[in-house]
């Protein structure tokens, strides 16, 4: 099996995972669509000095051919599956009870001050508006 | 020096998450048992990918660049840390977003 069959199924396993095996559903949510394209430029940015700078090298008769940032496509489907399989476990464990406290956020004295400016502000235009 | 370099990308990736821990509170660290329980079942998995991977020779690493410390299967070191701090990243990362947005993920938070 080539590199770009085997990242193809590995994408599908994880998809796989995620809606059927945990039920995470993360693929229809949101909040991982969000997430996702943080990840992939740092993705992008490490992979990129990884293959760049010649760290790791691919076999040219294991890959489609198509690169970006010097990286073959197939490790973005590597990475995809690595991140979409540690988010639907970690989603998972949290829905099975482990360790949900303390959530995301909590106790955050920037989260707080950013909340009550935004507060403030939508307060001022909505009794601006009366 | 050059040794280092794959652990120096590694140690990179994790400074530009890590701040995340402090500054959004995304307490992700501290909720280290489900940390660790979730780093278990991916290691392994992409291990064993990675481990097939080197057999049928789809990629090979530098030895120059990497700490020449090799696991059973010539797997290096430096690679077994890829899969633990990229996870740790990612979920970094995830719960930032969440603390931002507040949008529902389904581990009891609906």
């Amino acid at each position: 099996m080539t590199y770009t069959a085997a990242a193809l199924l590995g994408v599908v396993a994880a998809i796989g995972v995620d809606l059927f095996l945990l039920r995470t559903r993360l693929v229809r949510r949101v909040v991982f669509w969000a997430t996702y394209p943080i990840i992939i430029v740092f993705q992008l940015l490490s992979n990129g000095i990884l293959t760049g700078r010649r760290i790791v090298i691919y076999d040219p008769a294991a890959i489609i051919g198509w690169r970006i940032a010097y990286a073959p496509v197939e490790d973005l489907l590597f990475g995809f599956a690595m991140v979409l399989l540690t988010l639907s476990v970690w989603v998972w464990l949290g829905r099975r009870g482990v360790q949900r406290e303390p959530r995301a956020g909590e106790g955050s004295a920037l989260l707080r001050f950013a909340r009550a400016r935004l507060d403030e502000r939508t307060g001022q235009r909505k009794s601006a508006d009366m | 020096m050059s040794h280092l370099a794959y652990l120096l990308v590694l140690a990179g990736c994790l400074v530009c998450a890590i701040w995340l821990e402090p500054v959004l509170r995304v307490n992700v660290l501290r909720r280290w048992r489900r940390l660790l329980l979730t780093l278990l079942p991916v290691i392994v998995v992409f291990v064993l990918w990675d481990l097939a991977a080197i057999a049928a020779g789809h990629w090979t690493f530098d030895p120059e660049q990497t700490t020449g410390i090799l696991l059973p299967g010539g797997l290096p070191v430096d690679e077994l840390l890829f899969f633990v701090v990229v996870p740790v990243c990612a979920v970094l990362g995830f719960e930032a977003v969440r603390a931002v947005l507040r949008r529902p993920a389904g581990d009891g938070d609906e």
